[in-house]
């Protein structure tokens, strides 16, 4: 569990990123943080693993305050992933993988063979391992640092825009993948996107936020589109007239969706979930 | 042609005080300009003035300077001490501005990254940030390598053995043979140098050849 306990951060330059953020995170939850550049979630991600000190308030990993965990300690039981993948450029696909295991003092050959394992777990062939992160493609150099972020079994993902950097195409797949990792490791994820259909997909729980790190809305996608807190929010998710405006039509008896376009996207059927 | 057969003794002993001469500085100038860059880089002021003093310190013309420093640091006008001084200095002059642009070049996200996979500072100083700088040290090692040889030819002019000896005494006994090969081998040993340099480089930094090769 993560907690945010009434945290803000004050830059030395004298930016206020975050005023006053409270949010609970429970384990083995997704939680994804969306809002416009500059709304404070990357400063509000970087609180969880010290790589930002708040100003005020504390933030708490299983009721520890992570102000007293040594950082460097810290850093290495918390997977991290960023937008441009973040790998070192002088070390192969594998050792990347492995930075955690072999910062930790495990042997080479252990470090390499569960790096390998871990290549092959995010979809990629395990013989990409011995090239380095310029030979691979935007969207497999994202999936090695998934893996990379994996590579201690930490129980806390943090993820800052993971899939920003890649076409829709591949954005897409990568998060299938990681819905399907999710759903066999079950991490606590804290997920940042400024995608607003990023953050409904993986998210569990959405937060939008305004400029400041304040929270405009938290809720379930379904809780949050059919109830939009505001006009920020509503113009924010694209509810109301925007493409998410869907109507039903009748077609040879069959309850047909259409959307704004009236293009069909689907056909309804009675209560049925799944 | 013959003066140079008949003398191949003096020319393997030159050559070889010449190298004495020119690795010292080398290392020494290479060795020092790493922390002094990095401690200018973490102080905006410190950059700026130490660039400017390099730049001026590598505008004091080399003769007055071996004759200043042995009577600054109590050596004889003839010690190889004040060659090595004098051309480790030169050597930071050149390498602490090129030190400090390389290890600012190195990109501030992949840093961020290491700190957030779990990195020590001293650690990400060491295994990250140095080695990504790599190339860029290495292209300045080579400047100072080729300076640092061509400059200690300087000593010759004061009697201190080396390779420059063998222009001064070619000159004044009008041997022209001598003269070109003190020439011919002063150029000589900085290619090799440079050369030697850039190969361990690659040796050093096997990535840096794959680089922006892209996608196979
Ligand atoms: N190290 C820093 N020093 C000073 N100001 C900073 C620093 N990091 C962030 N800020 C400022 O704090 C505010 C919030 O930044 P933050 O990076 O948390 O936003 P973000 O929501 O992640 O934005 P984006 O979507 O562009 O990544 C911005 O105004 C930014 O300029
Ligand atoms: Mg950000």
């Amino acid at each position: 569990m993560i907690r945010f306990d009434h945290v803000g951060k004050t830059y030395p330059g004298g930016t206020t990123a975050v005023e006053d953020f409270s949010l609970t995170i429970d384990s083995h939850a997704s939680v994804v943080l969306v809002g416009t550049s500059g709304s404070g979630k990357t400063t509000l991600m970087r609180m969880v693993n010290r790589m930002v000190d708040p100003t005020s308030g504390r933030v708490l990993i299983d009721d520890e305050d992570v102000a007293g965990v040594d950082p460097v300690k810290l850093r290495r039981s918390i997977g991290y992933v960023m937008q441009a993948s973040g790998l070192l450029p002088h070390r192969t696909v594998a050792e990347n993988v492995a930075t955690v295991p072999l910062l930790e003092g495990v042997s080479r050959r252990r470090s390499r063979s569960r790096a390998l394992a871990l290549l092959e777990m995010v979809g990629l062939d395990h013989r990409l391992g011995d090239r380095y992160p310029s030979q691979l493609s935007g969207g497999q150099q994202q999936r090695v640092g998934v893996a990379r972020a994996l590579a201690s079994d930490p129980n806390i993902l943090l993820m800052d825009e993971p899939f920003g950097a890649v076409d829709p195409i591949v954005r897409a797949e990568l998060q299938k993948e990681l819905l399907r990792l999710q759903s066999e490791l079950g991490k606590t994820i804290l997920f940042v996107t400024h995608d607003i259909d990023e953050a409904f997909l993986i998210g569990e729980q959405v937060v939008i936020l305004r400029p400041g790190g304040e929270i405009a809305q938290q809720g379930t996608p379904a809780e949050i589109l059919a109830d939009p807190a505001d006009d920020f929010v509503e113009s924010f998710v694209g509810s109301g007239v925007g493409k998410r405006a869907l109507h039903v039509d009748e077609v040879s008896g069959q309850q047909v969706v259409l959307d704004a376009g009236d293009r069909p996207v689907g056909v309804l059927r009675e209560g049925s979930r799944s | 042609m013959s003066w140079v057969l008949a003398n191949l003794p003096l020319l393997a002993e030159r050559l070889l005080a010449h190298l004495g001469q020119s690795i010292p500085p080398i290392v020494l100038a290479f060795v020092l300009a790493i922390p002094i860059a990095k401690l200018a880089n973490a102080r905006g002021w410190l950059r700026g003035g130490l660039t400017a003093g390099a730049g001026l310190l590598y505008a004091v013309p080399s003769l007055p300077l071996f004759i200043v420093l042995p009577i600054i640091l109590g050596t004889g006008i003839r010690s190889t001490v004040n060659i090595i001084v004098a051309l480790t200095i030169y050597g930071l002059a050149l390498m602490v501005p090129s030190a400090s642009e390389a290890l600012r070049a190195v990109s501030r996200d992949t840093l961020q990254s290491a700190t957030a996979q779990g990195y020590a500072p001293l650690a990400r100083f060491l295994r990250v940030e140095l080695p990504l700088a790599g190339p860029a040290l290495v292209a300045g090692l080579r400047v100072v390598a080729v300076s640092t040889v061509s400059l200690v030819t300087v000593g010759g002019v004061l009697g201190v053995p080396s390779l420059g000896m063998l222009f001064i005494d070619g000159f004044q006994r009008s041997i022209t043979a001598e003269i070109l090969a003190g020439i011919v081998l002063t150029a000589a040993l900085a290619i090799a140098l440079d050369l030697l340099i850039m190969l361990g480089g690659r040796l050093a930094l096997p990535w840096s050849r794959v680089r922006g090769e892209g996608v196979r």
